[in-house]
C-alpha cells in the first residue's frame, strides 16, 4: 500500500536521528579538539602534566590520572555496597521490604548531581578534614560522593540480573546442602556475572562522566594527587571550570579534553554492549 | 581458621544487612538533610519573586520559569522523535543493519556524559547555528541527551503489547498505521508516558549541559532566544560562589521535591497501568 510505504519512509528518516545525533556530536567535538592534539603531539598533550593555558601549555596527564583515581575509588565503594544491597534485596530480605525498597532506591537515582555534590561539601568534606587531615576536598571525598551516586543504578541493574537467574539454580544448590550465602557467591554470582559486569561498567561510565558533583568536592587543583586525601581535578571538571572564559587554543584544548573523555566512554560502552549481548544470548540458550 | 559454613552464613548475612542499611540510610539522609535545611526558607514569596543582589535576596521565580521552559521544550522536541523511532524499530521493520545501527547510536548517546552534550550544544547550537547561549540551545542539547531514554522506554512499552492485539486489529481490516495508532500506542501509552516523564526529570536535574548552553541571566526569559538560568544552575552558582547558603538550601529543597514528585508520578503510572509486567527504568 502506498500510504504504508510513505509512513515507513517518514518513520525511518526520523529514526535515523539517533545515528545522526551521535555522528554530529562526535564530528563537532573531534573537529574542535583534534587540531590541538595533532599540533602539540599526543605525547605532549596526554603525557605532560603541565596545564598552563596562559603560557600555551596544555598537558592533561594529571586530569586523566585524577579521573581514573576518582572513578576507581567510586567503583570500589559503589560496587561493594550496591552488590551487598542487591544480594540482600533479592535473597535475604522479606518480599514486602524488597517491594518497598527497590522503587525507593530507583527514585533516588533522580536526585540532582549538584545536590549530591552540595551535601558532600557541607557534611563529608569537613568530616574528612577534621578526622583524616588534608583540605577535605579530595580524591576520597569525590570517590565517596560518586560511589553513592552510582549506587541506585548499579543496585537496580544487579537486582535485575540476580532476579533473572533461574529458580532451579537456587533450588539445586540448596538441595545439595549449600547454605544460602554459599548459593549466592558460588552459584548466583557466577550465573548473573555478565549482568553484574554490565552494571559495573555502566556505573563506571556514570562516574567518569560525572561533572557537577565532582567539581564541588574534589578541590580541582592542577597538580596530580599523590594520595587519597589530596585535591584532584578530573577531565570533566577541567572542561566545566574553564569553558566559561576560554578562547582560542585554550578552548580547543578543552575540547581536546572532551575528545579524551569521549574515547574513554566509547571504550566502556563497547565493552558494556558486548557483555550485555553475550548475556542476551546466554538467556536465550537456557 | 575456616569458619563453619553456617557460622560464615550468619556473619555474612549480618554484614550484608549492615551494608544495605548504611546504603539506604545514606540515601535517605541526603534527602532529609536538604529538606530539613531548605524547607524552612521556602515560602510563597520565594517561589514567586525575582532574585535580588545576585540571588542573595528575593526568590527564584525566573529560574522556575527557565527550568520549565528548557526542560519542557527539550521533552517536546525529543518525545515525538523518540516514540517515532520506537514505532519504526518495533512495527515497521525487521531486525537488520539499519536497526542495529539505530540501536548502536541510541546506546552510545545514552552513555555520553552530560558535559559532552554541553560542549556539543555550545559549539553546534550556540555558535555554529548562531542561536547563542539561550533557552533553545539548552533545550536542543537536552533533547538529544534524553532521546535514547525515550526510545528505549517506548520500545519496551510497545513490545509489551500482546501480539494478539495486532492480529485482531489486522483481522478487523485495519491498515498497519491504524493498528499502530489505535491499538498499539493506546495500550503502550502508560509505558511511553513514564519514559517521557522520567526524561523530564532528567532534564530538570541536569546542570552541566545548561551551564554551557543556556547562559546564566537571572532575568525572566520571555522567548526561546533569551539567556536563562535554570534552577539547578542557580543552585550551583549560589552554593559554589558562597552567595547565600540559605537560598541555596531552599533552591535545593525545591529541586529535590520537584524531582521526587515527578519520579513518584512515573512510578505510580507504571504500577497503576502496567502492573508487574512493566519494568521500572
Amino acid at each position: 500500500m502506498k500510504q504504508d510505504k510513505i509512513i515507513r519512509v517518514i518513520l525511518m528518516t526520523v529514526a535515523c536521528t539517533a545515528i545522526l545525533g551521535l555522528v554530529v556530536i562526535a564530528v563537532f567535538i573531534f573537529k574542535e579538539g583534534m587540531p590541538i592534539i595533532v599540533r602539540l603531539g599526543g605525547r605532549e598533550f596526554f603525557l605532560s602534566a603541565d596545564w598552563d593555558p596562559k603560557a600555551g601549555r596544555f598537558g592533561i596527564r594529571s586530569m586523566i590520572l585524577g579521573s581514573l583515581m576518582v572513578t576507581g575509588g567510586a567503583m570500589v565503594i559503589g560496587v561493594t555496597f550496591s552488590l551487598g544491597l542487591a544480594v540482600v534485596l533479592t535473597e535475604f530480605s522479606p518480599p514486602l521490604l524488597t517491594r518497598i525498597l527497590k522503587p525507593v532506591i530507583e527514585l533516588l537515582a533522580g536526585i540532582p548531581s549538584v545536590v549530591y555534590g552540595f551535601v558532600g561539601v557541607v557534611t563529608l568534606v569537613p568530616l574528612i578534614q577534621n578526622h583524616l587531615g588534608g583540605p577535605g576536598l579530595s580524591v576520597l571525598a569525590a570517590s565517596i560522593v560518586l560511589g553513592i551516586m552510582v549506587l541506585p543504578t548499579v543496585t537496580s541493574i544487579s537486582v535485575d540480573a540476580l532476579h533473572a537467574v533461574p529458580r532451579a539454580y537456587r533450588e539445586g544448590s540448596i538441595a545439595l546442602g549449600a547454605t544460602r550465602w554459599q548459593t549466592v557467591h558460588m552459584v548466583l554470582f557466577k550465573a548473573a556475572r555478565s549482568g553484574i559486569v554490565a552494571a559495573v561498567i555502566l556505573g563506571m561510565g556514570r562516574a567518569i562522566g560525572e561533572t557537577m558533583a565532582v567539581i564541588m568536592v574534589s578541590g580541582n587543583t592542577l597538580a596530580a594527587p599523590r594520595g587519597l586525601l589530596e585535591p584532584v581535578r578530573t577531565l570533566t571538571a577541567n572542561i566545566a571550570l574553564e569553558m566559561g572564559y576560554a578562547s582560542g587554543d585554550h578552548r580547543q584544548a578543552l575540547f581536546a579534553t572532551g575528545v579524551t573523555l569521549f574515547a574513554f566512554i566509547m571504550i566502556l560502552n563497547t565493552i558494556a554492549l558486548t557483555v550485555s549481548r553475550r548475556q542476551g544470548q546466554g538467556v536465550r540458550a537456557t | 581458621m575456616r569458619l563453619a559454613p553456617v557460622a560464615a552464613e550468619r556473619l555474612v548475612v549480618a554484614v550484608l544487612w549492615i551494608m544495605a542499611a548504611i546504603t539506604v540510610g545514606v540515601l535517605f539522609f541526603i534527602i532529609a538533610f536538604i529538606l530539613a535545611h531548605g524547607l524552612p526558607h521556602v515560602s510563597w514569596g520565594f517561589l514567586t519573586q525575582s532574585p535580588g543582589k545576585m540571588g542573595r535576596e528575593g526568590g527564584i521565580f525566573p529560574m522556575i520559569v527557565a527550568t520549565a521552559l528548557v526542560a519542557g521544550i527539550a521533552v517536546i522536541l525529543a518525545a515525538p522523535i523518540g516514540v517515532a523511532t520506537a514505532i519504526y524499530l518495533t512495527e515497521y521493520t525487521r531486525e537488520g543493519r539499519l536497526t542495529a545501527a539505530i540501536r548502536f547510536g541510541a546506546g552510545c548517546l545514552a552513555g555520553i556524559p552530560s558535559i559532552l552534550y554541553g560542549l556539543f550544544g555550545f559549539v553546534f547550537f550556540a555558535i555554529t547555528l548562531g542561536l547563542g547561549l539561550c533557552v533553545l540551545s539548552g533545550a536542543l542539547a537536552l533533547a538529544l541527551m534524553v532521546l535514547p531514554t525515550i526510545i528505549r522506554t517506548s520500545e519496551e512499552a510497545i513490545r509489551a503489547v500482546p501480539p494478539a492485539y495486532r492480529e485482531v486489529s489486522y483481522g478487523l481490516g485495519s491498515t498497519r498505521w491504524q493498528m499502530v495508532t489505535r491499538v498499539v500506542l493506546r495500550s503502550a501509552l502508560p509505558g511511553i508516558v513514564t519514559g517521557i516523564v522520567l526524561s523530564l526529570a532528567r532534564c530538570i536535574e541536569e546542570t552541566a549541559v545548561v551551564m554551557l548552553t543556556a547562559g546564566s541571566a537571572m532575568r525572566l526569559a520571555c522567548s526561546p532566544f533569551d539567556s536563562c538560568r535554570p534552577l539547578s544552575l542557580h543552585f550551583y552558582i549560589l552554593s559554589r560562589e558562597g552567595i547565600s547558603m540559605e537560598k541555596a538550601y531552599a533552591t535545593a529543597a525545591v529541586l529535590v521535591i520537584v524531582i521526587l514528585v515527578i519520579n513518584f508520578f512515573a512510578y505510580w503510572l507504571v504500577h497503576r497501568f502496567i502492573g508487574k509486567a512493566g519494568r521500572h527504568v
